[in-house]
């Protein structure tokens, strides 16, 4: 252009040139001889002038020229960019005006526009989001439901990316790193491959039989199989189908769209299993062993009843101790069976003065009997149904105030042996015993509430006990009520220890193909990708820098998963540069006992796994890792994006391409820059608003967004 | 000539009993109360039958049974397995090993008598 431009000014100069010069010939050829003469004296004496005015119309016009070139050609250039931005990235863009009047106004009309254009989009994207929120509560209803089951859930699609899982399926395959004795960062990922936590032939000898029992016409056929998962964990895990995405049942041999993996972690429960059948042969053999002598010292005396006195002593001796023996043992497996047992199938742990609570509230709701509070023990848990138990305690307040016209109770709590002891408390009307026994056996009436169960039964389930206490002293009647303690720890280990989040789930990969496949074709919208930065103790990793921090953040199917991040620091083993500390803002003494490279980078490597890296003047933070591949064997193989060439790519006359001035660019939000994992999460926000914009340019694959950074003009710089 | 019987059990409650009933009915008898000593007895008592239970110390029954059948000299003996562990599978193994009879523990002593009958011949 600019060429061009010079080219037509050199061409109307000459021509300029030529037509003064044919002028002077033509006047020189209308003179006569005399005229000619003096014409051509007074050409020669004012030569010097003529030349000197033809240069300085030759430099006017050529400044000429190279201002237009400045103004108008490079502020088009500049104009065309930021149309193009405010067009395809940030619609919030606004041009600023330079150069003439004329382009004051230009700018002024495309603002204009690109005010009316941001109120469109403004406005589509309010009614894109209105009619997306139902949907939107439908996933976080069924997320927050997923990750209150007390299994886990794993759904994938048929090449076993993974979809969908909650916060169980997240702790049952988060051992992993303990037990190598890496950092703690989560394996299980959206966009992951399952085979990576689970045998890959195991998965698919169970999809094969799901399809052959497709094929026999089984409508909704469940494969079970056991497995070990790599973290060492023994599960049982249930293989569901996922019919069609286009909401048709999956026909008989039909194409599976993937599937639903449930796993139970059945290491617990077989051990559990395993310790009750001891207890159980132990007791069996003992007593089988015991009755044998007592049967045959037994059967001996009765048949052989001319035995003489010493003999006859012998054998009630030996029944004597072995029924003394038969009974400890009894004793001993009752008490080790109760151990074992009790807590386990009960469904919940509460702790008591909840309980009392809960209790209090439905008795003045349903009851209509006041109640207040004594000696509550808050350190209390017990092991309970909390329904049912609420319900038997309505029921016995119910009886309390219509039979026996008790007008107040109070409530207590406290520890008793290995029971917590409630007690309901009044003063006059005290009970007859066989009032209290009638109540035993009567299933749970309150008003118009009632239930299948007995009082009896309540506490037989709960193996609990109750009796009914009076006082004469203080003419005060009690009942008691016996409910097993729970171990506030365990009680502890059953609530998720996360609250439900909703990023765990991701339905559109149904759609991803898999990446095992050449991922150079697929398009940029569609990949995973790992956005990921690190901070380090200088700039030389040649002359022994290192890396002290690696952040990353994970973007699947075009999202940025917020909760999926790599978060690390790294001991550098070597001083931190003053200078460096000032940008990073990490001190020496936060990186103590952090753990080595050695152990951070084969787990960021695994984190990466399967997916396109993304950096921020990425040639950079991919020199400190290449530099350790072959010391821990690992390999960065994977695809590299980078940012900084991408920006330089699509904006190629805006002066900076720091990422803060990018960010800025693209209306991003720069809050918690400089750490290794915000500038990732920047980062990965600026790049999934490149996307678009690549696209028009037509850079819509990964080959040709590689290709596209190696063209850039900064991919020859060296770092 | 009496036959003789070796019982190998180490709960003497028991051994007192058997060792009665089976002398009433004219049996010479020899107690042990563990594996070792039950294959040691068994060489110079040469018992016609052994009364044998699993949960031995030293050497348990099932490897008692085991010796006794590889060991041409004392394979003629009959076993019968009297013993507390009452599981099919169990069974099934002492059975295997070349037990003669598998007597779960309690037993009626009428029906220990008619196996060690059967066993002996009149």
């Amino acid at each position: 252009m600019k060429l061009r431009l010079a080219a037509t000014w050199a061409v109307c100069f000459g021509l300029l040139l030529a037509a003064g010069a044919a002028l002077l010939l033509m006047l020189d050829a209308s003179f006569g001889p005399l005229d000619r003469e003096t014409f051509r004296r007074l050409l020669s004496a004012s030569l010097a002038t003529l030349s000197f005015l033809v240069a300085i119309a030759c430099g006017a016009s050529g400044f000429l020229a190279g201002w237009l070139i400045r103004t108008y050609f490079a502020s088009t250039r500049r104009l065309t960019e930021s149309t193009r931005l405010i067009a395809g990235g940030n619609p919030s863009h606004r041009i600023e005006a330079e150069g003439p009047a004329e382009w004051h106004e230009l700018a002024g009309a495309i603002n204009v526009l690109a005010a009316k254009h941001e109120g469109i989009l403004r406005d589509v994207e309010a009614r894109v989001g209105e009619a997306r929120l139902d949907l939107d509560q439908e996933r976080t209803r069924l997320a927050a439901l997923m990750s209150e089951l007390s299994q886990s859930v794993v759904v994938c699609n048929v090449e076993g990316r993974i979809l969908l899982y909650n916060e169980r399926a997240r702790q049952v395959f988060s051992g992993l790193e303990d037990e190598a004795g890496g950092p703690a960062s989560s394996y299980i990922g959206l966009g992951r491959s399952l085979y990576t936590l689970l045998d890959r032939d195991l998965v698919s000898h169970a999809l094969e039989q799901l399809r052959q029992r497709f094929a026999k016409g089984e409508t909704w056929p469940v494969v079970v199989f056991m497995a070990t998962i790599r973290t060492g964990r023994l599960v049982r895990a249930q293989l569901a189908p996922v019919a069609g995405v286009d909401g048709h049942g999956t026909a008989p041999g039909g194409e599976l769209a993937g599937f639903v993996l449930l796993l139970e972690d059945i290491g617990e429960a077989v051990a559990r299993a395993e310790r009750r059948d001891r207890l159980l042969q132990r007791y069996t053999e003992d007593a089988r062993a015991a009755l044998a002598s007592v049967r045959a010292a037994v059967e001996n005396l009765v048949n052989y009843p001319e035995m003489d006195v010493a003999r006859r002593r012998q054998f009630t001796g030996i029944i004597s101790e072995e029924a003394d023996r038969l009974t400890g043992e009894l004793e001993r497996t009752a008490r080790e069976y109760s151990e074992h047992v009790i807590g386990e199938w009960l469904p919940e742990q509460i702790r008591a003065i909840d309980l009392i609570d809960v209790m209090r509230r439905r008795i003045a709701g349903r009851v209509g009997l006041p109640t207040r509070t004594g000696e509550i023990d808050a350190s209390v848990w017990v092991s309970a149904d909390s329904f049912i138990m609420v319900q038997a305690v309505c029921f016995l307040a119910h009886r309390l105030k219509y039979e026996c016209r008790v007008r107040e109770v109070a409530f207590a709590v406290g520890a008793a042996g290995r029971h917590a002891q409630f007690s309901l408390t009044w003063t006059g009307a005290r009970l007859s015993s066989s009032t209290v026994h009638s109540w035993d056996g009567s299933a749970l009436v309150t008003g118009g509430e009632s239930s299948a169960l007995t009082f009896r039964e309540v506490l037989n389930r709960h193996h609990g006990e109750a009796w009914y206490e009076f006082d004469p002293a203080s003419s005060r009647s009690s009942f008691r009520l016996l409910l097993p303690l729970a171990e506030p720890e365990k009680a502890a280990a059953s609530v998720p220890a996360h609250p439900s989040r909703p990023e765990y789930y991701d339905f559109d990969l149904f759609h991803q193909p898999g990446q095992t496949t050449e991922l150079d074709d697929r398009l940029l919208k569609d990949l995973t990708y790992t956005v990921f930065d690190t901070e380090t103790t200088g700039l030389e990793p040649s002359a022994g820098d290192e890396i002290i921090a690696i952040g990353a953040v994970r973007v699947v199917n075009a999202r940025l998963l917020s909760g999926e991040v790599f978060d690390q620091l790294v001991d550098p083993r070597r001083p931190l540069q003053p200078a460096s500390m000032k940008i990073h803002g990490i001190r020496p003494e936060m990186l103590q006992g952090q753990p080595a490279i050695e152990r951070v980078l084969p787990a960021f490597h695994k984190f990466c796994e399967d997916t396109v890296l993304v950096g921020h003047n990425a040639a950079f933070d991919m020199r400190f890792l290449r530099l350790k591949e072959e010391a821990l064997g690992v390999r960065f193989a994977h695809p590299v994006l980078d940012t900084l060439l991408l920006s330089a790519l699509l904006h190629e006359n805006l002066a900076s391409h720091q990422l803060e001035a990018i960010a800025g660019r693209f209306g991003v939000n720069t809050a918690g820059r400089h750490t290794a994992v915000g500038d990732a999460i920047m980062t990965g926000e600026v790049f999934l608003r490149m996307i678009p914009l690549l696209s028009e340019r037509g850079i819509a694959t990964l080959a040709q967004a590689r290709d596209a950074c190696e063209r850039t003009y900064y991919a020859r710089l060296r770092y | 000539m009496k036959q003789r019987v070796l019982i190998a059990d180490d709960e003497p409650n028991i051994v007192i009993s058997l060792e009665f009933l089976m002398e009433k009915n004219g049996y010479e008898i020899r107690t042990v109360a563990n594996g070792d000593e039950a294959l040691r007895v068994a060489r110079e008592f040469r018992p016609h039958l052994l009364l044998l239970d699993i949960m031995l110390p030293l050497r348990n029954g099932f490897e008692v049974c085991q010796v006794i059948r590889e060991s041409p000299e004392l394979n003629p003996v009959k076993i019968i397995m009297l013993t507390a562990k009452g599981r099919e599978t169990e069974v099934a193994k002492g059975l295997a090993l070349g037990a003669d009879a598998y007597i779960t523990k309690p037993f009626a002593t009428r029906e220990l008598l008619e196996a060690v009958k059967r066993l002996l011949g009149p």
